[in-house]
This record gives C-alpha cells, structure tokens and sequence, in this order.
C-alpha cells in the first residue's frame, strides 16, 4: 500500500487537479476554499503553470472559458459568494460546450452568508447554476480521500462530454485534515480536442468557440442535442449505500452530513431501528432509481442536509412522494448533531407503512 | 472493540493548538490509526480563540466533528469553562496550570493539571507549552509511542525552522515524562 | 494582369450585418491587412465582444471566441496563458470595454497581458439601438439621455487611453481616427505596431478607434464623419498616450 499524506480537502482538491494535468487554474481569494488557491499558487510555478488570481470571480470563470476554448484543462474554484458571480460564465461555458471544472466549498447564505460549513448552494448546483437550459455534473464528496479522487474523475468528465463539472464540497471538507493516497490517481484518461482554438497552424479551417445563435430553430435543435448528452451523462448517477438491505428508514444524506448521518445510522440501530443510508455522490444526475429502488422496501425517508431543504426536494420527487420524507436540517453555518438525526430517524419509524 | 479518541484541543490563536492537532494526527497516521483534524477558529488570525477537533480511531471515521471529547486539552480558562461539560464521562481533561487557575469542577473525569506555559519558560523552550501538552497526550492516551510522536514532528516542522525541531523534541519529552505532585 | 485591390485574406467572403456607412468594416480591414502581412494568420486567434462587433467570429478567418459582454480581456487571458505562442487580439466597444468590462480590460493591462485589444468608440451602444454609452459626450442625445447627456447626472464619459496610460503594465495606447484616408492609414500603423508589440512579447496593446455610427446619431455617413471630427477628436484627442515598446 502507497504511504498515505494528510491533506486539507481543500489542498486535495489541489493536488488532485494537478494530477489530472490541470496546469491553469484562475482564482480569487475567498474563505472557506483559500487553501485551494494557495496551493496552486506554491505548485504552479514550479509546474511551468499559470496561477492567476484574477480581478473578480466573473474574470476567473472568463479565463477558465478561455484557456478550456485553448484546450487546456483549466479549473477555478471559490465559496458561494463567489458561485453567483462565476454564473453568468458557468451558462457561457454550457452554451458553448467547454470543459471546465469548478469547484465551490460551499458557506451560509444568502448574501455575505457566514464561512461555517454549509449546503444550501445545492439549487444553485443542480438548478438555477445560471440562465438557460443547462447542467452541470455535480460530484459531492464526504472524504479528503473522495475530494481528491472526485476531482480527478471531474477533468475526466468534463473533458469527455465537453460540460463544466463541479465538485460540490463544503467549508468543514475543505478544511478537515485526513489522509489520503494520491497513488490512486492512476492512469489519467486524456481527450483528443480537435474544436480547440489553438490556430489554425496552417492544417485546418477555422475553429470557433460560440454561444449565440439567433435562430430559434439552430438553438433549439443545439439545446436538444446538449440534453441528448445530458441524458448519457446520466448513467454516471451513483450513490453509497450503508446498511439499507433491510432498512425500514433510509437515510439520504451528501457530504459532510453523510457522516453524520452514519452515525446516526449505527445510533438507531442500536436502539433498534432498521435503518439505512444513501449517500449520493452524484447531485446532477441525482441518483433518481437508487431512490426509487429504496422508496420499494422502506416505510419513509429522512434528509439530512445543511440548507433549508433543498435536495429534500430532488428525493421527493424520485420517489414521487410515495413515502413520507422528514427533513432533519441546519442552516446558516449549523451542523446537524448525530442526535437530532437519530431523533429525526425515531420520528419516521413512528409513521405506519402505507 | 474498536476505540475512538475524540480530541478537543482549546486556547487562543497563536497557542499552537492547531500545530499540536496535526502533530497528533500525523502520529496516529504514522501508527496506522485513521485520523481526522479539524478546526475551528474565530475571524481573528491572532489572539482569538482557536480549537481543533482530533479523532484517532481504529476504524473508518464518520464525522470529524467532536462534540463529546474523550479528551480535553484546555489551555486557557474560556476553553474550560466551554467544554468541561461536554468532556464524556470517564474521559480525560488536561489542564495548563500556568495559565488556567481554576479546578475542573466534574468529579466523573480524569484530570490532569500541568504547568506548561511555566515548564516551557523556566526550561528555555517559551511558546512551547503546546508542545509539552502533546507529550502528555502521548502518555495519557497510549495509542502510540513517544517515538511515533518524535517522528511526526520532524517530518511536520518545515525545512527551514529545522534548528526548532531540538526544542520541540525537548519540550514533548517534558510532557511525557511529567508527573504531577 | 496584376491586383492592385483584393479581400484580406484574414477576413472571410462572408457578407457582414453592419449599417451602411459603418466604419466597422475599415476597422475589420486594417485589423484582417495587419495579420496578412505579419503572416500569423496560423496561431491567431481573436475574441469577439457582445455588442455591434459580436459576429466579428464569423469575419475573421482565423480561430475565433465569443465572449460574454465585457470579458473579452479575461478569455484573451485564458487564451494567451494556454499557449502564448498564439497571437490574441480582442475587438470590442465602448459598451463592453469601458462599462460593463472595465474591470477586465484595467487588470489585463495592469498584469500586462501580452495580447492586443482593439478597441472601437463611437460614443454609443449601437446593436441596443442606440443608448448612452460610457463615452456618450456631453449634451449627446441617445434613446436613454433623450434631453442630452448630463454629467451632473449621468456622469462624464471615460477617456480610455488616458485612464490606462497611467496603469504600469500598459505598454502601448494610442487614439486613432477612421473618418479621413490619411487617418485610415495612421489607424493601420498602430494597430500594426500592437501586433508586431505582442509578437515580440512586449505585454499589453491598445488601440482605441474613433468611429462613427450614422444609423443611431441620426446622420448620413458623411456627416458622421464630420460629427466625429468636430465633437469626439476636441473630447478624445488623437495620438500616443503611452509607448514603452518604442524605448526596449
């Protein structure tokens, strides 16, 4: 086994970009993710990369647009204030079908918000990133290990469908400590680019990198197409299960409250309620038939999450309200205790099976 | 049985707790134990308060986050007076004498009163007093040897401060060996 | 039978959008003719704005990006730092440069970025359909200063190469005209001169171009001409504001 390094899930993320061959990487310095930027701006250098820190957030996603239009793998990063003002690129980015990674280590909201750990930016990640109709793959890791493998696998979807992935951790994942093997990242899996704006050097015709078409026909059919990949993208759509084989009350929880949640798994079982939990780790594509599948032998379901309902709502909907779903939440920068999850569980086993 | 150190290290910014943390973590990784640290600190870079949250376990961890700490290590009086409480029965509460007057008010736990801040003056080692709550760690909790410790913390002092790794050594070796009375 | 008069062969033989009259199709010219005769039509690329020149992506032979409004120096940026053997050249207005993408257009100079901008200003947002622009002068009527623009309430327009004559990694701006042959070819030099500047490296190039639009001031091509000459030139004085090239 390869020595394990204890890492920041912020520098992880860092690391594991560099890694996947991320040599331009534009930021802005915002807390909970500054560690991030940090590391690139130590690494870069010495890589014959660019670290960048740019004027604004809306110039970091720009330069992202243009360095992915190069062909290069390019990634910027930033904490929630800073995801609305990278929207407007996110949408550009989409109408244009660059790669990109993006990553945002989610803090309270709305406005100034607070910097404790939250996870009420999982609208923003899945529905309203930006204007039009578009995605983004959204990967949520629960581990330092996971920020750095998510990440890796990130460059490698972006840059095969040609989208903008987005690893969606949060303030406490991003500065919790753990350990972490980077020899994990084997073999990188790299994409011909032959849309790149690299010139023409003479070989071929003109590449263009474009997102207006004013022919409602030519943008409708090009939007259709983008949702054909969208729906191939959809396969990738995956969870971690604990203990739902004989669940009762399934437990759907991402990220840090992931953890938490197990926790409050085993805290149920011991007094004797059959609980489970699933983990998504893919938030676009929400894990829709893992949820379904769940909905068939649980009587109901808790959501433990850091907002005030948000992806409550994405379970609601792939069991299509079949079962009752409590939401057990903090928000504002508040974690949730193992208690009142395992509160929340004992509230759900109470309900009769329908 | 598996067993699980939950670790609250508490003091004010530029104490060195967060250092202290990662010396732990960095052991317990050495010793082949999962770890996770993670702190927790006010908007002040100095002078406000500061903690971190260590778990040593020998299973996978689930959340990072301590709320009952089977170990306190408090080097200043607010830090008792907020997590005293929630130290767990039969848990440990170390204590840095020189800068808490008070007595730990539970009888339910195991409490452990060292002078650090003054050890680490009268020896030559000032702003060390972290250093010598590690080497009291170490002994209380038993999980890795004095050894495991030394060695996380030359590979954690960087490069060019390597002429403090004596003094840290020292000051862990003090911890270690201190005995109360 | 020798040519004496042929299309650029940076430009390409697609029919522009632009109003009679224009001066966008001079400025494309020069801008096409440069990167003929430097030859570095092969490892060019341009960023096209959002505004009267948002199509430029369709004019230009070389490898192009759209932009969104006012970014075009930031995906300039992102271009360049990809690969900098790439010539990059931005084209855009005064809507885009001098309000909404201020900022990247300040900070692309500050860092020097060795890309080139040109920079069209004929004192309106003209593809809106003729609004107060960031250069709109004093007293200039548009669809949104219907009384006259009035600094006491609208403000002042900016003057762009002066503002960025005094930013350190400027190392080239200079205010050219098209409304006369003599300036056309004044025109042509400079942005020759900021091409040649990126090609040997030197950091960040301005051209700003005065420029005439007779659809929205409500004039014929000929009295734009003489608008701009007697009201923009007084306001936006011709010339190098700064050359740090000419000495290195």
């Amino acid at each position: 086994m390869a020595e394990k390094v204890l890492m920041k899930g912020n520098e992880a993320v860092a690391e594991a970009a560099i890694m996947a061959g991320c040599r331009h990487f534009f930021g802005y310095p915002i807390t909970p993710q500054t560690e991030l930027a940090a590391y690139m701006a130590k690494r870069m250098p010495k890589l014959g990369g660019t670290y960048l820190q740019a004027e604004s957030e809306i110039a970091a996603i720009n330069m992202v647009y243009g360095a992915s239009a190069a062909g290069v793998r390019a990634m910027t990063s930033s904490s929630s204030p800073g995801l609305s003002l990278k929207s407007e690129g996110l949408s550009y980015l989409a109408g244009s079908d660059l790669p990109a990674v993006v990553v945002n280590i989610q803090r309270g909201g709305p406005g100034l918000g607070g910097i404790r750990p939250s996870q009420a930016d999982y609208f923003h990640a899945t529905r309203s990133t930006g204007h039009g109709d578009f995605h983004l793959i959204v990967l949520a890791p629960n581990t330092v290990q996971e920020m750095f493998d998510l990440t890796i696998e990130a460059f490698e979807l972006a840059d095969k469908y040609r989208v903008t992935a987005m690893v969606l951790g949060d303030g406490m994942l991003g500065q919790v400590m753990e350990p972490v093997d980077i020899s994990r990242a084997g073999n990188i899996t790299t994409f011909a680019k032959d849309w790149a704006l690299t010139g023409t050097q003479g070989k071929r015709s003109k590449n263009i990198v474009n997102s207006l078409y004013l022919e409602a026909e030519e943008l409708e059919m090009l939007n259709l197409k983008r949702y054909e990949k969208y729906a191939e993208v959809g396969k990738y759509a995956r969870t971690d299960s604990y203990l739902t084989e004989d669940a009762e009350v399934i437990v759907v929880a991402y990220g840090i409250c992931a953890r938490i949640a197990k926790n409050a798994v085993n805290g149920a079982r011991k007094k004797g309620v059959k609980a489970g939990l699933i983990r998504p780790i893919t938030l676009w594509p929400f894990p829709k038939k893992q949820m379904k599948a769940a909905a068939a032998t649980a009587k109901a379901f808790v959501v433990v999450e850091m907002s005030m309902g948000q992806m409550v709502e994405d379970v609601e909907l792939s069991i299509r309200c079949s079962r009752p779903v409590i939401l057990c939440s903090r928000t504002g920068g508040m974690v949730p205790t193992d208690e009142a999850v395992i509160s929340a569980i004992m509230e759900a086993d109470r309900t009769e099976r329908s | 049985m598996s067993v699980t150190h939950e670790l609250m290290i508490a003091g004010f910014g530029g104490q060195g707790v967060l250092f202290a943390g990662k010396i732990l973590v960095y052991a317990g990784l050495l010793a082949g134990k999962e770890v996770s640290w993670l702190p927790s600190y006010g908007p002040e870079m100095r002078g406000g308060t500061a903690n971190i949250n260590v778990m040593i376990s020998d299973t996978m961890i689930g959340s990072p986050i301590v709320t009952n700490p089977t170990m306190l290590v408090a080097m200043n009086q607010p830090s008792l007076e907020k997590f005293e409480k929630d130290v767990k029965k039969d848990g440990i509460i170390l204590i840095d004498s020189t800068l808490i007057p008070a007595q730990v008010k539970r009888a339910d736990v195991k409490t452990c009163y060292i002078p650090a801040t003054k050890l680490a003056e009268d020896k030559g080692l000032k702003g060390l007093a972290n250093m010598i709550m590690v080497g009291k760690v170490t002994k209380e909790l038993g999980v890795f040897d004095l050894e495991v410790v030394k060695a996380a913390t030359s590979k954690s002092v960087p490069e060019r401060k390597q002429d403090l790794l004596a003094s840290n050594l020292r000051a862990i070796e003090i911890g270690f060996n201190y005995m109360e009375g | 039978m020798t040519i004496v008069y042929q299309r650029p062969q940076a430009l390409t033989d697609t029919v522009t959008h632009y109003c009679p009259g224009c001066t966008h199709g001079i400025i494309h010219r020069l801008v096409a003719e440069v990167i003929d005769e430097l030859e570095i039509m092969d490892q060019c690329i341009g960023v096209a704005p959002v505004g009267c020149a948002v199509f430029a992506y369709n004019y230009f032979e070389c490898d192009m990006a759209q932009a969104a409004h006012g970014r075009a120096p930031a995906v300039a940026t992102g271009i360049k730092r990809a690969n900098p053997a790439n010539i990059v050249f931005t084209y855009q207005g005064d809507g885009d440069l001098a309000a909404i993408g201020t900022a990247e257009t300040v900070h692309a100079a500050a860092r020097s970025e060795n890309i080139t901008i040109i920079f069209v200003n004929n004192a309106i947002y003209g593809m809106t359909g003729g609004q107060m622009a960031p250069t709109t002068m004093p007293g200039q009527i548009t669809q949104t200063s219907p009384y006259g623009r009035d600094p006491k309430l609208a403000g002042y327009p900016v003057k762009v190469c002066e503002m960025l004559a005094e930013v350190d990694g400027t190392t080239y701006a200079e205010r050219v005209s098209v409304d006369s042959v003599k300036r056309v070819r004044n025109a042509k030099r400079a942005i020759r001169k900021a091409f040649e500047y990126q090609i040997a490296g030197k950091g960040f190039s301005i051209i700003e171009v005065l420029s005439t639009c007779s659809t929205n001031w409500g004039l014929e091509p000929v009295e734009a001409l003489e608008w701009l000459r007697k009201n923009m030139i007084p306001y936006y004085p011709l010339g190098v504001y700064k050359d740090k090239g000419a000495s290195e």
